[in-house]
């Protein structure tokens, strides 16, 4: 075990060794050493989430057809840090009749539940946190935590903007946690474990998006709902109920809100990526030939990984700042009648054809697999037309056709 | 003593302190955040039993959609979130001897079971716990009448909860 | 086991304490002056009218409800996806079957308009 092939438990071993060269006991050591680690890695986090925020205002920019922060520092780099400096200094105002302690807890624990997905997140084949065993189940429980905060948050608040924004968007989460757990079966099934460095490596020969392209498009979907950003931003929709269930909140507090969205968008990009596009590796065997055994380096790894984790946020990205939002209704109707739906039948094709399936050559199993996700695709594309054609139908037309010249009738003028 | 040990007594601290807090607080959503924190201390306790499934699932289930379910009925009913009233009975010591006796009696009956003070036989290395568990879900000479028999009990539950719904609307 | 559980309950202190430090710096190095004004609540600049509990709609809990039911299902559904591979096809059919009654309920609280957002 050399460093560039395992680094994290080379420098472990390294410092245990240190340690107890100290007279530390191993078990104090293995803490002390897991505390380093671990700090090392949420550092990381943070400091990338700090990038994100300037990724963020670009791109956003761009999207809007304007420059963007360009004045602080070379194209506005430091720009994140001036925020974070300007969010630590204002001032903190809690509004009258505030629950208090549950009005501090709600930031801690919305960035915590953010935080706590890094656990398991891997950024190469040796630089992890854990592999747990139930590692897909582990992502649903932190976002758990996730809705429990904004409630708090809501509830808190003691303003029935926040409350009323925090229904919604609890509605909405839990509405759309349901196709993403069920889409989460599918890697599962795919690559017969939960784990998720198990899944990464099962799609070392091929990707899971090729051969499952519904399930991508379902999460995508459901994990943009779940992360409360346009096209489903209901709760924040400034428009209508300004800021939601974070209105009261200034400052520093209002910086965790933001700046744990943002985490958690990436999080959710990285795990697109390990979950469909192959994670840290997903290179389709090429690492195994000998002119390309670089790719297998562990650092090499963390940046394609991260790269993948990028361009699945840059997508989420894409989304918010193209589409409009979506009224409530149509939101909730559009995932229990359709997404659940679709998901469940996704879910049993992918059972079946891969039982089915798995025995044929390799091409011919990707082909399967692919061929009935377009099927599916394409039935599930003329029942919306169907559907939609006896919508347009029933409508009746309009009652007062216009007058040649653009203009209404004389005698409805002036009404 | 473990430290094993201290953590199961702390976690156990947690569960039965947050429980007891449940009951006691007048505000109610201070109650069901403080059942959040006595179900998470159980999440911790499957977690020190090895139980890893049983423990995230803990969490997604109970905190994540039993817990909301409760904070949406309290919010959604009352009016006053405090309860008014006394919080004890006047006959305080019938119902606490009650509780006394019904605890030794346990405690005997518990301590009774051979083997009760044994440390449990590790798991068996490279076990998958949880593929053991979908292995016995799933074989007829398991448990899977009971699996199917539990997707009838929740759809009695959903057709249960639609129609008392429709049936206040009318 | 042992060790990465023992790994995420410190990864859980640990993320617990790193929100609140700048939080703890915020209030040492942030002014503080609460007056009445800016502490009343927020309603877009005006006064509040009434109070600050309304009636909330039903259709909240009913969803979920409705949630509950589904996602204690798709819990149940993951032990079931790893015993795919080494299973016979006899296993799938369960699941379908466990799938499917599941559905008929989705079916008929569709039908009964309880998926409505009245």
């Amino acid at each position: 075990m050399t460093f560039w092939n395992n680094p994290i438990n080379f420098i472990g071993n390294w410092l245990t060794g240190l340690l107890t060269g100290w007279h530390l006991p191993v078990a104090l050591a293995t803490i002390l050493l897991y505390i380093i680690g671990i700090t090392v890695l949420i550092v990381f986090a943070m400091t990338l989430d700090i990038g994100l925020v300037w990724v963020e205002r670009k791109v956003v920019a761009r999207f809007q057809d304007r420059l963007g922060p360009n004045r602080i520092g070379p194209f506005g780099l430091i720009q994140p840090v001036a925020d974070i400096i300007k969010m630590v200094i204002k001032e903190d105002i809690t509004p009258a009749g505030a629950d208090k302690i549950i009005y501090n807890i709600a930031p801690v624990l919305a960035a915590t539940s953010v935080i706590l997905l890094w656990a398991i997140l891997p950024l190469a084949s040796t630089i992890y946190g854990v592999d747990l065993n139930v590692g897909l189940l582990y992502i649903v429980a932190a976002g758990a935590l996730g809705t429990l905060a904004i409630i708090m948050a809501g509830w808190s608040s003691n303003n029935k903007y926040a409350l009323l924004g925090a229904f919604r968007m609890v509605s909405n989460m839990i509405s759309y946690e349901i196709p993403m757990v069920i889409i989460l079966l599918i890697p599962t099934i795919l690559a017969n474990t939960m784990s998720v460095q198990g899944i990464t490596q099962a799609q070392s020969g091929m990707w899971f998006a090729i051969l499952s392209p519904l399930a991508l498009l379902i999460f995508v979907i459901s994990a943009i709902a779940e992360l409360g950003r346009s096209p489903f931003d209901l709760n924040e929709a400034e428009s209508e109920i300004v800021a939601g269930f974070h209105i009261e909140y200034t400052g520093m507090k209002f910086g965790w809100f933001y700046a744990g969205e943002l985490l958690h968008a990436f999080t959710f990009g990285g795990f697109m990526a390990i979950l469909f596009f192959g994670g840290y590796g997903g290179f389709f065997g090429l690492e195994k030939l000998a002119a390309f055994g670089w790719l297998n380096i562990p650092f090499v790894q963390a940046l394609v990984f991260i790269t993948k984790a990028m361009i699945g946020y840059w997508v989420i990205m894409w989304v918010k700042y193209s589409v409009p939002r979506i009224r409530i209704d149509h939101m909730l109707a559009f995932n229990w009648k359709f997404l659940v739906p679709l998901a469940l039948v996704v879910l049993v094709n992918t059972a079946v054809l891969n039982k089915v399936l798995i025995d044929l050559p390799g091409w011919l199993y990707v082909l399967g697999m692919f061929g009935s996700n377009i099927v599916i695709g394409f039935i599930t594309v003329e029942i919306l037309r169907a559907h939609g054609r006896k919508q347009r139908s029933l409508t009746p037309p309009s009652p007062q056709p216009l007058h040649p010249s653009g203009h209404m009738s004389q005698g409805e003028r002036g009404v | 003593m473990t430290a094993e040990q201290i953590i199961f007594i702390l976690t156990g601290a947690l569960v039965l302190g947050s429980g007891l807090m449940v009951v006691t607080v007048r505000n109610l959503l201070h109650a069901a955040l403080w059942l959040v924190a006595s179900l998470f201390g159980v999440a911790i306790l499957y977690a020190i039993l090895q139980a890893n499934f049983l423990a995230v699932v803990q969490v997604v289930v109970y905190i994540g959609a039993i817990a909301v379910l409760f904070i949406f009925a309290v919010m959604l009913t009352r009016r006053e979130l405090m309860e008014k009233g006394r919080q004890t009975r006047p006959n305080r010591w019938l119902p606490a001897l009650l509780g006394l006796l019904i605890l030794s009696g346990l405690v005997v009956l518990i301590l009774s079971v051979p083997g009760v003070e044994n440390t449990a036989a590790a798991l068996p290395a490279g076990l998958d716990t949880v593929r053991a568990l979908g292995t016995a879900l799933v074989s007829p000479d398991a448990y899977v009448v009971p699996f199917e028999v539990a997707s009838v009990l929740m759809l009695a539950a959903l057709v249960g909860a639609v129609y008392v719904a429709t049936a206040e609307k009318k | 086991m042992q060790n990465e559980w023992l790994y995420i309950g410190i990864f859980l202190v640990i993320g617990i304490i790193v929100p609140v430090v700048p939080l703890v710096f915020a209030r040492l190095v942030a002014p503080r002056k609460p007056n009445s004004i800016k502490q009343s609540t927020y309603e877009c600049g005006i006064e509040t009218v009434g109070e600050s509990w309304v009636q909330f709609k039903a259709q909240y809990y009913i969803f979920a409800l409705v949630f509950l039911v589904f996602d204690v299902e798709s819990v149940f559904l993951f032990p079931w996806a790893l015993t795919l591979k080494q299973l016979p096809l006899f296993v799938v059919l369960e699941g379908i079957l466990f799938i499917g009654i599941l559905v008929t309920g989705l079916v008929y609280a569709w039908r009964k308009g309880m998926l409505e957002w009245v």
